[in-house]
């Protein structure tokens, strides 16, 4: 479905971005996935390379190693045509104990780093007037969540972000939407408390954690020409723990 | 005309989709060629592509017609 496409997917190494990268390549797109070490970067060519993918090292707050890695990607396969910010950390800890630090953390990795990958793809995207930007953010920056207002503030904002690029760009043939997970089987959500995990289920009327699967099908939903007419949205995949 | 006006005004009716008869020095990108904010800013990405050349917003903003991006170009370049 992705002959002749170029994605490249931040935080690819493992989890939703993993299960992301993995999806796109399989259905034809070339795909590039990062992650902050050389180690998670051969761990991602590896998942990827039967498919012409590749992991790349990057730190997505480091303006320069993006512009390193956008320059790589376009002399190896092109120019990025889909864009999916999936790189994301937590710094869990009550407000009245929360750091500056773990709220700079969180939000120049999950929210600065949405603007300047996005800033960084968008021009051949606006000459090629065709491009797919994907935020990964969460349900957590819908309803709130005791311990990560951190985390819930820099995943509200990328559905602002997301809204704001989506009227500057439409006219080009760029769409820009979120994905919000709910509680997805993953290692983030695999640190939490056997007690606290059955709590979170209770909530969830499709009574089950979600798969990174799960995930990755709605992202190759909206970088499909399906998804053309769909911009600025935000699609929920959450098991229904929270309806917007 | 001069290689520099060619380049610019081809590029200005490449960029505005106006017919290069259209372009005149006079026009402004906005009011004449239909720009809107989106298209000035491809353009002057256009020119520093064409003339490898980086304009400042604050010089890009005064650049609203073809003959302030020929004169930028002339002034500014080699």
């Amino acid at each position: 479905m992705y002959e002749g496409q170029v994605a490249l997917v931040t935080g690819a190494s493992r989890g939703i971005g993993a299960a992301i990268a993995l999806a796109l390549a399989k259905q034809g797109a070339k795909v590039v996935g990062t992650a902050t070490t050389e180690s998670g970067a051969a761990q991602i060519t590896t998942a990827l390379e039967a498919h012409g993918g590749l992991g790349l090292a990057l730190d997505v707050n480091d303006a320069a190693q993006v512009e390193s890695v956008l320059k790589q990607i376009a002399e190896k396969f092109g120019d990025v045509s889909i864009l999916v910010n999936n790189a994301g950390i937590t710094r869990d800890t009550l407000l009245m104990r929360m750091k500056d630090a773990d709220w700079d953390a969180v939000i120049a990795t999950n929210l600065t780093s949405v603007f300047r990958m996005s800033q960084a793809v968008l021009r051949p995207m606006m000459k090629a007037r065709f491009g797919r930007i994907i935020n990964i953010s969460s349900v957590v920056g819908h309803m709130g969540n005791p311990g990560q207002a951190n985390y819930a503030a820099a995943k509200a904002g990328m559905a602002g972000f997301t809204r704001s690029l989506a009227a500057e760009v439409g006219s080009r043939g760029i769409t820009v939407n979120c994905i919000a997970p709910g509680f997805i089987d993953t290692d983030m959500t695999r640190e939490l408390p056997e007690n606290v995990k059955e709590e979170l289920i209770k909530r969830v009327p499709l009574a089950r954690f979600g798969d990174v699967e799960d995930i990755a099908a709605a992202v190759t939903f909206f970088a499909s020409p399906s998804a053309a007419y769909i911009t600025g949205e935000t699609l929920h995949v959450n098991g229904g723990m929270y309806m917007a | 005309m001069s290689d520099i006006e060619q380049r610019v005004k081809k590029i200005v009716s490449e960029q505005l989709g106006a017919n290069e008869a259209d372009v005149k020095h006079e026009s402004s990108f906005v009011d004449d060629l239909g720009a809107d904010s989106l298209d000035t800013v491809e353009l002057v990405m256009a020119l520093e592509e064409e003339f490898d050349c980086e304009i400042p917003d604050e010089e890009a903003e005064k650049i609203t017609t073809v003959q302030q991006a020929i004169d930028y170009v002339n002034a500014n370049l080699k």
